[in-house]
């Protein structure tokens, strides 16, 4: 080893890789792993962490494969990447699961040692492609890991299952020398990680360093490559997932308010790392609550908003149905209350670990009677943090239920994040009813129409509030039919007043033109990346991002009459499509994606590109083959 | 004036009483529960304002308005569960939930159980009237075999369930059984349940008049009353009869009665020990029920246990003693980089 002469090094402006293997295989794990090394080689990136619902499927399977896109960059970047340059395959149902997202030439790195005839027949390969010359298109790498790393642990006491399962820290130092990472963050993460079983700690970091050094040495790898620094904005960076933000967000409005956090929730994916997030800090005065079911989670989220305390709920669609009825009890009594739907893929239980888009009509009508909700979506992983605390921040100024929209590629996936300087961010004032002096538990306040919010335990402001129609003011039980109509017309017009709340909408790209891509949510990396590729094609293409689904932005009429076109791409059949086209009467089209995984920027670019009549279809591919199999 | 503000006047039962007209059916068993609350809350001497009433659908959940304290009256079954919020968010609370056996024994059941072995310091008042009342006249989760309404015409054919025996199999730590015409009786067990730490339970009998009139009236009729309930009192023999000259004892796992001579009980005769640490004798007793046995009224278990909002808070401080909470550093966490205000050219481009 001593003798290799270095080799050279090539320099890229981006990569994208995807791990994948078996969910046994720690393939997140790895995926993580590298997210930290690179975020702290100064790259710009973004990751798609991709499982399977099932805990352990049947290993080998294609059910059971898990993989971890992450792209890294010189330059700006938006999205995990289109298609994977790299495919680091731990066994042939991994291969198989996607080795048809790599691009043309990329490299697949391949566990030689798992393509068995056994395995090569459960993941439903007829022949073993490393043979077959299925895999022409491709750089192949065959590297036997589970052999090097059972050499490089030879000495070591541990049994044969626990040596097999260092094998990703052996794959992830090629990786390291591939793209020239350093090996300290992750040798730091297994000391600390394996503390108590230094066998394991050690095999982990051996394995590691000879994964690099295999890397190093071996034929099979004539250069490696480096991915300059980004040209970030200078100051303190850490990587961000949207769930860790949208906890940290939390936290951080019950600071800015005084006011202790109340989390009600039950498990389900992907929504419950926000209840292990927050359970963790305590020293918040945080108090968490996992409930016997979703609805006393929200119940419990409405009691504690009842006594003052900041009340939220958190979970994903089919727990937001199951909570509906409550969130319309919050909408009657006017109590705050934060509701975070991290949606993923339905209808039912759907896809559990798959994003989607697909709950923004739920959260804007499902629930019984004229039953307005303020609707926030965050745009990218960091800005979870920013939307929790503007969902908050609106619930207690304007005393409603607040629906904050996430999804599962935001959840899941990871970003830089320039940490903000917390006595920055402005502060949450709502104060409690004390005067007992003219007080009425439904008077409002004129500039907001939010009622009072008198607290049980402050004399003389003892009233009844329920989800029974109440009359204006006196907060009495009401039946009558003036009263109601009122009442409604009320509750709706709360809602509405929030608009006051949004900032002017950022339009990315020419004020007027050709075609407006108008997005929400999660897709916005795909959104803003490919209007800004068409931008410099000298199109004229414009994108804006909607933050705010209910109220919308009060700016956002004029700025799309602006366009010849609007195009709505978005991950269901066209829900922000309806709401845009009933809000504005403009004719928008929408681009329509329903697969569980995030828009890619070129299904974005091909259908602007269409719409601009500089391309037939937006998906020949798929017609033709469909047209194929029509035939 | 002085001497009114280092002590309040007391309160009396008219500061308990809300603007709202009562709007239940005339002769229902609510209002001498409600008149009963209202005169006993004062004697807590607790001030007004840190009481809370929370309730869930049903006639008896109209209970809050009629109450002049701190209320809410939420969403059917959902009562435990809000009073849940309430209790931890606010732990000095005295808060209590009325409820009705449909709103917990159906649609709530599984906030109520949780709720009791949670321990959560809360008050559960069930009104059993062994019917749907609201929703004018259906057969609910405590209406007997056979009986007939209009939902089930030709009667239940579901086996109803024993509130007490949910609590005490949800290991409640305070379960008691009491009825709206026995108003002494009542008021000390309200007493008792208030003075409760932890989930306190009471089963409340009470007659519908209009969907279910004379439901419990071959238990608690005065005048075969002493015949048909067991009072139950903390180590006293289980005694009972108008001559107090039947008993419960225990034959295998199965309860039977015995009678004897007046004065002259046998000693196999079992004596009531609410605070046994096992629920087990407490659940056997909350199957004599009419009409093979005499129902038991009183407390059937009160033991200690902490309660869900200690233990929480409990959490709370000590973890706040270790670690300060420091939100920059939170939102830091420690993996980070600094990227600097003048980057050198990249190198290699």
């Amino acid at each position: 080893m001593a003798d290799t002469k270095p080799k050279p090094v090539e320099t890229l402006e981006s990569v994208t890789i995807r791990f994948a293997g078996d969910s046994g295989d720690g393939i997140q794990l790895s995926g993580t792993q590298f997210t930290t090394a690179t975020a702290m080689s100064g790259n710009d990136l973004s990751t798609l962490p991709d499982f399977p619902a099932e805990i352990r499927a049947p290993a080998g399977t294609l059910p059971g494969v898990s993989s971890f896109q992450i792209h890294f960059s010189s330059k700006d970047i938006l999205t995990p990447g289109d298609e994977p340059q790299v495919l680091i395959a731990m066994n042939p149902a991994a291969l198989k699961a996607h080795v048809k997202d790599v691009v043309s030439g990329g490299i697949l790195i391949l566990n030689a040692d798992t393509f068995t005839p056994q395995n090569l027949e459960k993941a439903g390969y007829k022949s073993n492609p490393l043979e077959d010359g299925s895999l022409a298109d491709y750089r192949v790498i065959p590297v036997p890991l589970s052999t090097l790393t059972a050499n490089t642990l030879e000495d070591t006491a541990l049994k044969r299952t626990h040596i097999d399962r260092c094998k990703n820290f052996f794959a992830l130092g090629i990786m390291y020398w591939l793209y020239d990472r350093p090996l300290e963050p992750t040798l730091d993460w297994i000391q600390k990680k394996f503390q108590k079983m230094p066998e394991i700690s050690e095999a982990n970091s051996k394995a590691l360093h000879a994964g690099y050094a295999f890397g190093e040495t071996t034929e099979l790898f004539q250069s490696h490559y480096h991915v300059g620094k980004a040209p970030i904005k200078p100051g303190k960076y850490r990587k961000i997932t949207g769930n860790e933000a949208t906890a940290f967000g939390l936290i951080a409005a019950s600071q800015l308010s005084g006011r202790t956090l109340f989390y009600g929730s039950y498990p389900i994916t992907p929504a419950s790392d926000i209840l292990h997030e927050l359970a963790k800090h305590k020293n918040f005065g945080v108090k968490t609550f996992q409930a016997e079911d979703e609805i006393a989670a929200v119940g419990a989220a409405i009691g504690a908003s009842f006594a003052g305390h900041i009340g939220v709920t958190g979970t994903s669609g089919p727990g937001v149905a199951l909570k509906s009825e409550a969130i319309g009890l919050a909408v009657s009594t006017e109590l705050p209350l934060i509701v975070l739907n991290i949606q993923r893929g339905g209808p039912s239980t759907g896809l559990p670990t798959k994003t989607e888009q697909a709950d923004l009509l739920q959260a804007y009508g499902g629930r019984n009677g004229e039953s307005p909700v303020a609707i926030l979506a965050p745009a990218t992983p960091s800005d979870c943090f920013d939307m929790t605390i503007q969902a908050v921040r609106i619930a207690l100024k304007y005393m409603t239920p607040v629906v904050l929209l996430s999804d599962g590629y935001l959840a899941n996936g990871a970003e830089p994040w320039k940490i903000p300087d917390v006595s920055s961010l402005p502060p949450l004032p709502r104060l409690n009813a004390s005067d007992p002096d003219g007080f009425f538990p439904f008077k409002r306040d004129p500039e907001t129409l939010a009622r009072l919010w008198a607290l049980p335990g402050t004399p003389g402001l003892e009233h009844r509030i329920g989800g029974l129609e109440k009359a204006d003011i006196t907060g009495n039980v009401s039946y009558e039919p003036e009263n109601h109509e009122r009442m409604v017309h009320l509750r709706a017009e709360k809602i509405q007043r929030i608009a006051r709340e949004i900032p002017p909408t950022e339009i990315l790209g020419p004020h007027q033109g050709k075609l407006l891509v108008v997005g929400w949510g999660s897709s916005y990396g795909a959104i803003a990346s490919a209007a800004q590729n068409m931008q410099k094609q000298g199109l004229e293409v414009a994108a804006v991002h909607v933050r705010y689904l209910n109220p919308f932005p009060p700016d956002l009429g004029r700025i799309l009459k602006n366009y010849e076109q609007i195009l709505v791409p978005e991950m269901n059949l066209g829900q922000f499509l309806l709401l845009l086209r009933a809000h504005y009467l403009v004719p928008a089209v929408g681009l329509n994606k329903v697969k569980g995984q995030p828009f890619k920027v070129s299904e974005i670019e091909n259908k602007i590109l269409q719409m601009l009549g500089k391309k037939e279809t937006s998906d020949g591919g798929n017609k033709s083959r469909a047209a194929r199999a029509n035939a | 004036m002085a001497e009114t503000k280092a002590a309040p006047p007391a309160l009396t039962r008219k500061d308990f009483i809300s603007d709202q007209i009562v709007r239940w059916c005339p002769g229902c068993g609510d209002f001498a529960i409600l008149a009963q609350t209202q005169k006993f809350l004062p004697t807590l001497n607790i001030p007004r304002e840190k009481f809370v009433f929370i309730s869930g659908i049903g006639c008896a959940s109209r209970f809050p308005y009629y109450v002049d304290t701190y209320g809410f009256h939420s969403i059917h079954g959902r009562a435990p569960a809000i009073a849940t919020g309430v209790k931890c968010a606010n732990p000095d609370l005295s808060v209590w939930v009325v409820t009705g056996d449909g709103d917990s024994l159906s649609i709530g059941t599984n906030h109520l159980i949780h709720a009791l072995r949670r321990n959560i310091g809360i008050n559960i008042l069930l009104f059993n009237n062994e019917v749907y009342g609201l929703t004018k006249g259906q057969t609910s989760p405590t209406s007997r075999m056979g009986t007939k309404t209009k939902s089930t015409p030709y009667g239940s054919i579901q086996e109803p369930m024993i509130p007490v025996s949910i609590a005490l199999a949800a290991e409640a730590t305070f379960v008691a059984r009491t009825f709206d015409t026995n108003l002494d009786h009542l008021s000390e067990m309200l007493l008792r349940a208030a003075r409760h730490k932890g989930t306190a339970f009471i089963e409340i009998l009470q007659n519908c008049k209009v969907f279910n009139d004379g439901a419990f009236a071959d238990i608690t009729e005065r005048s075969h009353r002493e015949e048909t309930t067991l009072t139950l009192s903390h180590g006293k023999p289980l005694i009972f009869g108008k001559e107090k000259n039947k008993g419960i004892r225990v034959r295998g796992y199965v309860p039977e009665i015995v009678e004897f001579e007046p004065g002259r009980a046998p000693p196999e005769i079992l004596v009531h020990d609410e605070r046994h640490p096992d629920s087990s004798l407490a659940y056997l007793l909350s199957k004599l029920y009419t009409p093979k046995f005499p129902a038991p009224i009183g407390v059937f278990r009160d033991v200690e246990r902490p309660t869900y909002e200690e233990l929480m808070s409990q959490q709370i401080e000590a973890v706040k003693k270790t670690r300060p909470a420091d939100l920059q550093a939170l939102i830091a966490g420690s993996e980070t980089w600094q990227v600097p205000a003048q980057r050198d050219a990249e190198e290699g481009a």
